[in-house]
Formats: C-alpha cells, structure tokens, sequence
C-alpha cells in the first residue's frame, strides 16, 4: 500500500467517484482558481490543494469556480442534487456557515422529511475546522455539533488519511445530505490508503487503541491529541482505549456504550463546543444508557466556553492539549 | 497655498504609512513572529486615504480581511495595530483579534472583518444609528471585487436606497478574489453599473489615482452627510502581492506582477503630479519617507518587545460582565 496524505486521500476519493459517475461534480471558490486571470488555470486546486488536478481530467463543467457567495452555492447544489446530480461543494471555512446556514439546514436538511419522503437530497459538502492556524474567531472553529443537532443532515469527520478517503467515497454515493468537515491541522497527515476505492460505512467507530481502564471517545484531530494522551498514561501504567466515532450522525452508540461496560470510566474530548457540543452528547448517552457501568464522573474535555482568540499563547490555552486529557483522566482516577 | 501644501503632504503620509507598514510586514512576515494570515493592502493606498480624508473620527468604517490600509486611513494608531499582528496584550483588540479583526471604535473603525461580505449590513446599521440620532455622520463600506459578488453586499445596497441611510459603498477592484479573476466572478459590466440598479449613484474611478478618488468620495460623502442617500464607488487598482503572504499567484502572469509597481503605483503617480506642481518639492517628500520609516521601524520593534495576553485573558471579555 502507498502513504498518503489526508490531501492527497480526498483527491482520489473525488477522482474516482468523479471517474465513477458523471453526475458527481465540485463546486465552490477556487476549487480550480485561475479564471479571469493572466496565469494558469488551476492556479489553487482549492485554496487548501485537495481538489488540485482534477478541473484538468473533468473540466469546467463539472469543476466549477464560483463567485464569492456561499448562499448560492449551497442552495445551487441542494437544488441539484433533488434533480439528479451529486454535488460536492466546498465550503472553504466552516465558519462561513453562517453566510448560508438556510440553504443547509432549513432547505437541504428538511426536503426529505418536509416532503413527505418524495425527494432525495444527495450532495456533500466539504469544509474545514479547527484552531491552531492562529488564524482567530472567524477562521477557526468547529461547529460540526451544530450540524449534528440538525435531523436530515450526516456529518462526517475523518481522523486520518484511510477513514478520509473510505468516508468521503461513502458520502459522495450517500442519498442524504452529508457534511465533511476536514481538519486545517491534518491535511498532511499520512497513513497506509489502498489506491482502489472502497467505502467506510457511516455510523461505524474505530476503536483505535484496545485499553480496559478508561474509555476516552474524541473527534478529528482530538483523536491524535487522546492518543497521545493514551500513551503517557500507558507509561504510568493506565490502560486506554480509544474510540474514534468518525462520524457524529449517525452516531455509533453501540460501540462507546461496550467500551464503558467494560472500562467504567469516560473521558471524552471535542474541540467543537464546551456547552451542547459533542462531550455534552457522549456524556448524555453515556449517563443515560451506560449508568450503571460507571465508576466516577464523566469528564469532558473541550475548549472553554469563548471564541477562539488570535493571539498564539490564548489559542494554545484554548485547544485541549495532551496534558489536558491526561490531567482529567487523573481527576478522574483520584 | 499653506493649507494646500499641508493636505497633500499628510495625504502623502498617509499612503506611504501604509505602504511602509506593508513592505515592512512582508518581511517581518518571513521570520515567523507574525502570526496567522496576514493579507495586504500595498498597491491600493489610495483609495483608503483619499475616501477616510472625508471622513471624521464620528464617521463609521466597516473594512474586510485587507483592513491595514483603512485602519491607518482612520486614524488607527498604528503601534497599536502593529502590536496587534504580533498578538500581544497591547495591541488594538489585547490580541484577540490580530490582522484580521483590527477594530478601533473609538476611531469610527468598525473592524476589519475575516467573513468577505461581511460588513456592508453593519455598515448600514451604523448608518442607521446616524440617521436615528439625527448625527450629521456617514458609513463607509470598503469591500472588494469579490464581495461585491455576495448577497449580504446586494441586500445592503438595497436597503440602504429604501432607507435612504448616509452610506457610502467603496468597492476595491484589484482584479482578483482569492485566484479568480473579477472578469470571471461579476457577471455585469462592471460593479459600479450593477450598484445602479440597485438604485445608488454611482462611478468608477481610477484607484491609482488619489485626486480622481478624492474627487468621486468628496461628492458621494458629501451626498451621504447631507440626507441625500447612499451611493457607490468602484475603485480600480491592483494588489502588490499575493492574496495572503505566501501566496503563491500561479493566477497572475509574470508580465502582470511586473507591471503592477511600474504603472499601478499609486504612490509614484502622486508623487509624478504633485512635483510637477507648484506647492510641493521632491525634498518634502523624500523627508516624510524618511519619519515614516522610523515610526514604522519603532512601531516592529515596540511591538516584538511587548508582552503577549496570558493564560487569564483567555476567559476575559466574553460578555460585557466577564
Ligand atoms: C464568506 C467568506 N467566503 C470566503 C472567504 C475566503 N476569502 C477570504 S478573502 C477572499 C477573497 C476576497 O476577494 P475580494 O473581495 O476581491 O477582496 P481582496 O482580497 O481582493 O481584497 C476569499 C474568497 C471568506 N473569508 N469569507
Ligand atoms: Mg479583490
């Protein structure tokens, strides 16, 4: 098998599926670049390199740069995808959301059910997350629990340059819309990817570490800082496992609640919100259905509850940190 | 001709600000001290200086992810933006907002703003609260190509005609949002004929030229602050560099960086006209390059040397109570 990239991953999901099916096209700014310009076409390949090369194979027509107006794009590709194509837009920031949340989660989101089961809504869209870039409030969140709390919408967010690939090819041939949110800090990730396509089920969690002491559930890049967590505290002689859900909704209840069963403790780390994020939903179901199995409080792990700060030292503080998970497993322990 | 002299040499400190503190974060930038994106505004000087000239400290700006130069336009001071690309405690915003969020409200700056389309409504709205009040002030939008394109700018222009508010949209036309070219993304003619049928006076000028921009912000300016609405100006003149540092502008042909500082720089075309007129010598000018150099020069080092937030300033000014 090759090393790839989560970069280089996403490419080929798209090629391939693009290769596969001519009504799957891209849209958004920059995903080529160039247009209008005295250089070269192509000139970005997405401002962060992922859809590089394939306006070349596909063309303009199904490559598609758009002006700067995320409202037309999402509603462009929710109108399309309920009559026939599969669009991929790309949101370059999920922080611009809020330019277009009504063509996502009150259009796209609601014409399966709004519509009495008549129509299908297949369209993805790809977009980034997370702080560290320095890049401050507006340029560096999360948000995938405010797309988790929306019914009709999937939402999907891959740890590592295999899950990357198998998940977007899984969303792309999905019928439902689907939010791909790509963490900033781990497009160079690389890992082991098969150069043929295959597909990862939505719904299904990577255990990615086997530990009986302390169950730690994290999302995207949170998943590398709890592995890393994993490891000191394995020095110290605790045992970790964690479990990396993938995707947010549909969530994969089964596999956290066998996981507490039979560590009796959780810790679960999100960057994505410290009120109603995703620890607040772990927690939630964990305490819920897994109550009986617990032998201390549920510690969850986030950000604090502010935007992100700009300035290097606050956005460190901001961003739970391996120190940070080791600290609460302690606490946990005490 | 005192008076004369006097205005265009503070309109020529202005933009050599700019320019000044632009060169000097390019390189700046290289080091790593400067943290995050950092977008920048040499090239279209002009522009900034010749509309905020207008402009009081009660007026409004509202200025996107390129804001240095219309932060330095109205009257920003410019330690204290500088402290503020560094990220240090005390800098405009404390270092929680850096290059893209510099905001003085003080100043009449309503930030620098990282969402493309993201201030012409609350431009509108500070407009409204100087229709409101009965105020004699105005709100200026500075926007780019690009976001001329999104529908927040449409439905502000909009608005502004039906509410009649003191308003004045500047579109920056650089040639370029991100790497797509304006001829591909602004379906009409021009940006100033669609701001027509929104109903709003409005002009093209040439943005390298500071009196031909002037000329068109003192007429809408003027039109704003006297009750006679909104208006719109687009303002033609390219970016020096990259859409953010590091850019690496595959987009732009090697002809047209060439070009740009040959035959689009402001600066030397101000300079050209006002020493071949009869106020102004090579010598004042060469002198006011010189002090700019130094406050930009103690600004970089004032500003390396202050201290960054700490730990505490992280939960601080969340809501007005803590
Ligand atoms: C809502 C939103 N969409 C996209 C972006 C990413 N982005 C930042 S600047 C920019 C280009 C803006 O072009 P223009 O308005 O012409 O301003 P210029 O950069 O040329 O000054 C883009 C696409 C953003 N920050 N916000
Ligand atoms: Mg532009």
């Amino acid at each position: 098998m090759t090393q790839k990239t989560i970069r280089e991953a996403l490419n080929d999901a798209l090629r391939q599926e693009m290769r596969r099916d001519n009504n799957v096209i891209i849209l958004g700014e920059d995903v080529a670049g160039g247009h209008g310009g005295t250089g070269v076409i192509d000139a970005y390949g997405g401002p962060l390199g992922v859809t590089k090369g394939l306006i070349g194979e596909f063309g303009a027509n199904r490559v598609i740069d758009t002006p700067i107006t995320e409202s037309a794009i999402m509603g462009a590709a929710a109108g399309a995808a309920a009559t026939g194509l599969r669009p991929i837009a790309e949101l370059m920031f999920v922080d611009f959301m809020g330019v277009c949340f009504d063509q996502i989660f009150n259009q796209a989101a609601k014409f399966r059910y709004m519509f009495g089961g008549k129509t299908r809504t297949p369209m993805v869209i790809r977009t980034t997350i997370g702080a560290g870039m320095r890049t401050a409030a507006q340029h560096s969140q999360c948000l995938y629990h405010m797309f988790t709390s929306v019914p009709g919408l999937k939402c999907v967010m891959p740890s590592n340059a295999y899950d990357a690939k198998g998940l977007l090819i899984e969303a792309i041939r999905d019928d439902d819309p689907v939010i791909f949110f790509e963490n900033k800090l781990l497009y160079d990730h690389a890992c082991d990817v098969p150069d043929e396509s295959y597909a990862i089920p939505f719904g299904e969690a990577n255990v990615v570490r086997e530990g009986h002491d302390i169950t730690i559930v994290a999302f995207s890049r949170m998943v590398h800082i709890a592995e890393e967590a994993a490891k000191t505290l394995a020095s110290e002689g605790i045992s970790v496992e964690v479990i990396d859900p993938r995707t947010t909704s549909p969530l994969d209840e089964e596999t956290i609640l066998e996981s507490v069963e039979k560590t009796g403790r959780l810790v679960v780390v999100d960057e994505s919100a410290a009120r109603c994020g995703m620890a607040a939903d772990i927690a939630g179901l964990v305490a819920e259905k897994g109550f009986s199995s617990l032998k201390g409080p549920i510690i969850q792990i986030t950000p604090p509850h502010t935007p992100v700060p700009f300035s290097p030292p606050l956005e460190d503080a901001f961003i739970p940190s391996a120190a940070t998970v080791v600290a609460g497993v302690h606490r946990l322990l005490k | 001709m005192g008076s004369d002299k006097n205005k265009l040499l503070d309109a020529y400190r202005r933009m050599k600000s700019i320019r000044e503190f632009e060169e000097r974060i390019h390189v700046e930038n290289t080091t790593g001290e400067i943290p995050g994106f950092v977008h920048l505004y040499a090239g279209q000087e002009a522009i900034a200086t010749a509309v905020c000239k207008h402009l009081k400290d009660s007026d409004y700006i509202g200025s996107t992810h390129r804001g240095h130069g219309h932060s330095i336009a109205k009257g920003c001071d410019i330690n204290g933006m500088m402290a503020e690309i560094y990220g240090k405690k005390n800098g405009l915003c404390a270092g929680k907002g850096g290059s893209m969020h510099i905001a003085d409200f003080e100043k009449g700056m309503l930030g620098a703003n990282a969402i493309v389309g993201g201030n012409p409504p609350l431009v509108i709205g500070a407009a409204l609260t100087a229709k409101v009040q009965g105020t004699d002030g105005v709100a200026v939008s500075f926007s780019g190509d690009g976001a001329s394109n999104q529908g927040t700018t449409f439905e502000s222009m909009n608005m502004a005609v039906v509410l009649q508010l003191p308003v004045v949209f500047i579109f920056e036309n650089n040639g370029y949002g991100e790497g797509t070219g304006c001829d591909y993304a602004v379906g009409a003619e021009s940006i100033a004929q669609r701001a027509e049928g929104f109903g709003l006076p409005a002009v093209q000028v040439d943005g390298t030229d500071f009196f031909a921009v002037e000329a068109a912000a003192k007429e809408a300016i003027n039109r704003a602050r006297t009750g006679q609405g909104p208006s719109a100006i687009e303002a033609v003149a390219m970016r020096f560099y990259g859409h953010f540092e590091g850019d690496p502008q595959a987009y732009r042909s090697a002809e047209e960086l060439t070009q740009l500082r040959e035959t689009g720089d402001c600066l030397k075309i101000f300079r050209d006209k006002v020493e071949a007129g009869k106020h102004v010598t090579k010598a004042d000018l060469d002198q006011i390059d010189q002090e700019v150099k130094s406050v930009i020069d103690s600004a970089v080092k004032a500003a390396r040397e202050a201290d960054f937030p700490t730990k505490d300033d992280l939960l601080t000014d969340v809501y007005v109570s803590y």
